[in-house]
């Protein structure tokens, strides 16, 4: 999967709307995911899952800033990403599959926020460029 | 058996009553054809699908949308029967349209987004989880007579 130079503007597009919002998306999106994909929550389990968590706030800031550092250094997201990505693969193990149901709940996200800015064309930009965040995250599992 | 609670028909009632289902459908396969250009190779005869400015304005690619969106009310209607009442559907996906049931979760999750970027907050945490349930459950039994 390849970031075309369109795909490429319409994700620093997107986090350039987004903005400062960013922290709150990625709690949003973790919660969401927690929700709908409650098998996601076995990697958490010390969590306080409630609403309004310090946990899932903290966390989802940090998963936020690394989808826009990998958005401010998308011409190269494996050497922007590469400590995050030895972690993932020495240290955290998460299941590939879980990148993908992470990155809908982001778009989800995305979609229920700013609707006007998840045209079709956009839409397509961003969900590449979070499988390509994915990729990089489990390319050195094995 | 799914079990659907009240609270979780409740969800699902209350979106699908605001749901244009032309509009939607139209806009759910359009996308999925943009998104995952791929599954374009189900659509030969559709004509012109060059670009997604073709796609979003293409009449088949809306009557088509509308046609799948229509059959997904059905499956609404038959939360407890849906094995039965998808079954002819899962045998012509499988032997006449050849098609992959994976097209059947891309298309979901595609509604999903959909669905979120119409509702904006109304779409909540607790909505969208029950709407997956509901494309999951769609799209295992349109591949439930799979051979």
């Amino acid at each position: 999967m390849v970031l075309s130079a369109s795909d490429k503007t319409n994700v620093k597009g997107v986090f350039s709307k987004i903005g400062s919002h960013a922290e709150e998306y990625g709690a949003e999106t973790l919660e969401r995911m927690f929700h709908a994909y409650p098998q996601t929550k076995t990697y958490f389990p010390h969590f306080d899952m409630g609403k309004g968590s310090a946990q899932i706030k903290g966390h989802g800031k940090k998963v936020a800033a690394a989808l826009v550092e990998a958005a401010n250094h998308i011409d190269d997201i494996a050497g922007a990403l590469s400590k995050l990505s030895d972690l993932h693969a020495q240290k955290l193990r998460v299941d590939p599959v879980n990148f993908k149901l992470l990155g809908h709940c982001f778009l989800v996200v995305v979609a229920s926020h700013n609707p006007a800015v998840l045209t079709p064309e956009v839409h397509a930009s961003l969900d590449k460029f979070l499988c390509a965040v994915g990729t990089v995250l489990t390319a050195k599992y094995r | 058996m799914v079990h659907w609670s009240a609270e979780e028909k409740q969800l699902i009632a209350s979106v699908w009553g605001k749901v244009n289902v032309e509009e939607c459908g139209a806009e759910a396969l359009a996308r999925l054809l943009i998104v995952y250009p791929w599954t374009q190779r189900f659509f030969d005869n559709f004509g012109n699908l060059s670009s997604p400015t073709a796609i979003i304005g293409n009449p088949k690619v809306r009557a088509h949308g509308k046609k799948v969106l229509t059959s997904f009310g059905e499956a609404i209607k038959n939360l407890d029967n849906l094995k039965v009442t998808y079954s002819k559907l899962s045998e012509l996906h499988c032997d006449k349209l050849h098609v992959d049931p994976e097209n059947f979760r891309l298309l979901g999750d595609i509604l999903i987004i959909v669905l979120a970027a119409h509702f904006t907050k109304d779409f909540t945490p607790a909505c969208q989880a029950t709407w997956q349930k509901l494309v999951g459950v769609v799209a295992h039994a349109l591949a439930h007579k799979y051979h």
